[in-house]
This record gives C-alpha cells, sequence and structure tokens, in this order.
C-alpha cells in the first residue's frame, strides 16, 4: 500500500508545486517507486517545473473518465528512475474531479507505488478538498508571513474535518510544517516572520525550512526539480526534509545570516 | 407606514389547554377551586383553551354554557374549544369561542404539577419546590476539545463548559453557554454565556484574542492590549462590564 502525501497551503503562490516536484523527486532518490499527481486541473505547472511537458499526451481527467489507462498517462521521468509524473488536464476544470474517480486512481496508484505526492491547487473549494480528501499525510507549505499563515491554519482545520481519515474515525491525518522562502536576514531585521513564530501559530511539527534562493527559480525555468541542484541550499534543505520525512534525525539548517568572509566583502561576491 | 391602521404580526402566545375528561358541575368545580387556590396569581385573566379530544365516550351531553361561566368565575378566559363535535359547532360560535381542529393531542399538555404556578404561588407546596431546584443541579459535562481550534472552525459547548487544551487560532470561534477555559494561547473569537449567563467567565493562558465576550458583552483585541496581553487572563462581568484581571 502507498503512502498519500498532499502538499497543499491554502494560499497560492507560496511553492506547492516547486516542493511537490523537489519531495517526489527526492523520495524517488532514496529508492522509493513515487508518483506525482498534479491536480491543479486547469491551471497545470508540474510538468513543467518537471520538464516533462512536451511528453503529455494523456492527463489525470482522461483518466478518471476512462478515456485512457494510467499506463498510457503516466510520465516516466527521464532523470531520476523510481519517478513518475501524472499530469492535469489544461482544458477541463476542477468539476472534472469526481470522488470515485480520484479514487480509483490512487487505489490502482497503490498497488505498485511506495508514495504518491499529490500536489493540491490553492484554495479550499473542491480541487484542493480532492487533493487532500484521501492522504495519509500533509505537508503544509507556509511563507514566513502572516496571510500564508492563516491560510495553512484554515486549511489545518480542513485536514481535520474533511479527511478519508476523519470520516472515517481512524488515525487522524500526519501533519508536517514546510517553511519556504525563508530569508534569515529579512527575519533579523522584523520584515518577516521567524521560524518560532510560526511554529508557534501553526503547532505541528517542522519538517524543513527552505532558505530564499535564486536557485529555485533558475530550476524551475529549466524544468529541473530543485533537489537536483546540489550547490544550491534550497535543494540541500529540501534534501534535508526528505530524509526528515522518512523518519532520519538531521538538524536544521540555513536558519541564521550567513556571515559573509572578508576576502568575500571585499569582492562584492554573493 | 404612519399611514396604517395596523399590522398583522405572527406570534405565540402561552395558554392553558383544559383537557376535559368529564363533565360533572360539582366534581368539576371542586377540582378547579382546588387548582386556583395553590396558584391564585396564575389563574387570573388566563386564556384558556378548552379540549374536548379526550372526552370519554360514554360522557353525556355537556351544558357548555354552565362550564364556560364555572371557568369564568374562576378567573380563567375561555378562548377557543378544541376538538368540539359537529353539534356544538353552532353553539360555541355563538358564543364567541373560536373553533380548533383536533390534532397535536398531548404536546401543550402542562405538567403535573406545573412548575411556572408553583414558583408564582405564595402558598408553595414542598413538593414542587423540590423538583425546580432539582431542575437546576442537573450537571451537564463540559466539552472538551484537544486539538487546536483552526481559522475557519467554530466549536460550541450547548448548555456546558467549554475546556480547550490547546491554541485557538485567530479566525477560529469557540462558543459556551457557560464558562471557556483555553489552555494554550487564545487567538480567536471566545464567546461564553450566550444564552445570557451573566456569571461565566473565561480563562486563558495566553489572551491574545480578537474578541471577547459575556453574555453579550465583549471587548476587540485593541481594548485588551492596554491591559493584559499575551498573559494568562481571566474574564468576567460585574454591573455589565467586562473586567479583564491577569491570573
Amino acid at each position: 500500500m502507498a503512502k498519500i502525501i498532499v502538499v497543499t497551503s491554502g494560499k497560492g503562490g507560496v511553492g506547492k508545486t516547486t516542493s511537490s516536484a523537489a519531495i517526489g523527486t527526492g523520495l524517488a532518490i532514496k529508492g522509493f517507486k513515487t508518483a506525482i499527481i498534479d491536480f491543479d486541473v486547469g491551471l497545470r505547472n508540474l510538468d513543467l517545473i518537471m520538464g516533462c511537458e512536451r511528453r503529455v499526451v494523456y492527463d489525470f481527467v482522461n483518466v478518471i473518465n476512462n478515456e485512457a489507462t494510467l499506463n498510457q498517462a503516466l510520465i516516466k521521468d527521464k532523470r531520476t528512475p523510481n519517478l513518475f509524473i501524472l499530469p492535469a488536464s489544461q482544458t477541463r476544470d476542477k468539476d472534472a474531479l469526481t470522488e470515485e474517480g480520484v479514487q480509483a486512481v490512487l487505489n490502482e496508484l497503490s498497488r505498485d507505488f511506495d508514495y504518491i505526492v499529490c500536489d493540491s491547487p490553492a484554495g479550499i473549494e473542491k480541487g484542493a478538498q480532492m487533493a487532500l480528501y484521501y492522504a495519509d499525510i500533509a505537508i503544509v507549505v507556509t511563507n514566513p508571513e502572516v496571510s500564508s499563515v492563516r491560510d495553512s491554519d484554515r486549511i489545518l482545520g480542513i485536514l481535520q474535518s474533511k479527511t478519508r481519515r476523519a470520516e472515517a474515525g481512524e488515525d487522524p491525518v500526519e501533519e508536517h510544517l514546510l517553511l519556504t522562502r525563508y530569508n534569515p536576514a529579512r527575519v533579523q531585521v522584523g520584515e518577516m516572520l521567524s521560524v518560532q513564530d510560526v511554529e508557534e501559530i501553526l503547532a505541528i511539527p517542522l519538517l524543513g525550512v527552505i532558505p530564499e534562493s535564486e536557485a529555485v527559480l533558475k530550476a524551475s525555468n529549466q524544468g529541473m526539480p530543485v533537489i537536483l541542484d546540489d550547490g544550491a541550499e534550497a535543494g540541500q534543505a529540501y534534501a534535508d526534509a526528505v530524509s526528515r520525512l522518512l523518519g532520519e534525525e538531521v538538524g536544521h539548517r540555513f536558519l541564521e545570516v550567513q556571515k559573509k568572509s572578508f576576502l568575500k566583502r571585499l569582492l562584492g561576491g554573493k | 407606514m404612519s399611514e396604517l391602521c395596523f399590522q398583522l404580526k405572527g406570534s405565540v402566545v402561552t395558554a392553558i389547554v383544559l383537557e376535559l375528561y368529564r363533565y360533572a358541575r360539582d366534581d368539576f368545580s371542586a377540582q378547579l377551586a382546588d387548582k386556583v387556590r395553590q396558584a391564585p396569581m396564575f389563574f387570573q385573566q388566563t386564556p384558556v383553551v378548552i379540549s374536548l379530544e379526550k372526552l370519554e365516550p360514554d360522557q353525556g351531553a355537556i351544558d357548555i354554557d354552565d362550564l364556560l361561566a364555572l371557568c369564568r368565575e374562576f378567573g380563567l378566559r375561555p378562548m377557543a374549544v378544541k376538538g368540539a363535535p359537529g353539534e356544538l359547532t353552532a353553539l360555541l360560535e355563538q358564543r364567541g369561542l373560536a373553533l380548533l381542529p383536533a390534532g397535536n393531542a398531548g404536546r401543550a399538555v402542562m405538567p403535573e404539577p406545573e412548575p411556572k404556578p408553583a414558583a408564582e404561588a405564595s402558598g408553595t407546596p414542598e413538593v414542587v419546590v423540590k423538583t425546580v431546584v432539582e431542575e437546576k443541579l442537573v450537571h451537564r459535562s463540559s466539552k472538551v476539545v484537544t486539538r487546536p481550534v483552526r481559522s475557519g472552525q467554530q466549536v460550541y459547548a450547548e448548555g456546558a463548559d467549554l475546556i480547550v487544551l490547546a491554541p485557538v487560532s485567530e479566525g477560529a470561534e469557540i462558543l459556551a453557554d457557560g464558562n471557556i477555559h483555553v489552555y494554550g494561547a487564545l487567538r480567536g473569537r471566545a464567546l461564553a454565556g450566550v444564552k445570557g449567563d451573566e456569571g461565566a467567565r473565561i480563562f486563558c493562558q495566553s489572551l491574545e484574542a480578537e474578541l471577547v465576550s459575556i453574555a453579550g458583552n465583549f471587548k476587540l483585541s485593541d481594548g485588551l492590549r492596554e491591559t493584559v496581553w499575551k498573559s494568562p487572563a481571566q474574564l468576567y462581568l460585574q454591573d455589565d462590564t467586562l473586567f479583564v484581571k491577569p491570573l
């Protein structure tokens, strides 16, 4: 049986798709057979970030409507073995997602995958609710600012009440906080909420802190998950987060302002 | 608007239903006199609906005028008759009484003995007082919430206290008919005594609320920041003023 992970946030633009791509890739690198599903029907992005947009023939909605088989729609990642992508449809809307259809796809995937990562759309409407309904684990992506934190809080409330686990009275969905776009320098001058502030408000365990980084934008534009960029702090932070998700004890990095060396300051380097 | 002479409004008026089982003038008079003696105030100018639905089948014709006169003598004001047999309708209409169809039988039956007249009566029988006190002492267990109350969620402890062992987020709302205890940060809205209990209180470990209210008397966060903020506090009502005190 696969574990179903939903990457969700409530608010848009906080880094759900970037995180889904990075974490899905990270799990595959660790040797787990992983599928990433784009639930953002109508605004599909995951295929771009994963660099497989030109290989999309059939999509999630085709599978739900029995117009294609799952094997026809799944795209095998070229860089990482064990990794598959199920893209969203660009020409449909969220109403195309039916509870039975989503369940059938997840059941079929569960048979031979270890992890299924569901990339949730923004908002708390049908698309987002379908993405989290069958989840075992939730990764709540939050930016260190008040509106994002409040939306994450709202999503946590929905995770408590509107999931299959909640309705069946099973163990609650495992919740993790992933803080993205963290800039220690701006936290220091009080322009951004600190890790402690966000942890205190949301009161869920911290999975990782991803520093704000140009590498993320660069990786997105190149269609490569940032976790594959070993040189980037953001990539290393995602790798740490994947290890923690698998139960390893890894210390948090990139929380403090990096002091520039005298020579670097002299040369004006970064 | 002022040109209108009147306005029709739907309203619910409390009335006594006198459910007649059998009618014999002397017995009826004696029983009614006994009732009225128990609670004289209650039976003054009291509207009453006479129900003939439960009339025993072997009861012969009733002298309606006699029955109405007796009722009026004891202060009752018959306004309608429920479930009257066909042969009586003309007579009742003539006497100016409304005719109500049968049905809903038993729903409006006053409990026996009636707690309300007993409370108002001067010479209250002992048994009745006991019943009233017991009703007030009925214990309803508190509602206990162990998980955080998130933005957009609402928790209501009906007829009870509410105990939250986790934070209450901004944008969340917790309500109780009784007291509210929050053993975590209270950042959302907390309303105690929502059905008007002015003795209700709010206790919290860290007061950061958007709004607090006791029996409808509320304070917004701006009014709280000046007093006890981000520290343990209790809130209570005294002479319609909401007080915030550190714990």
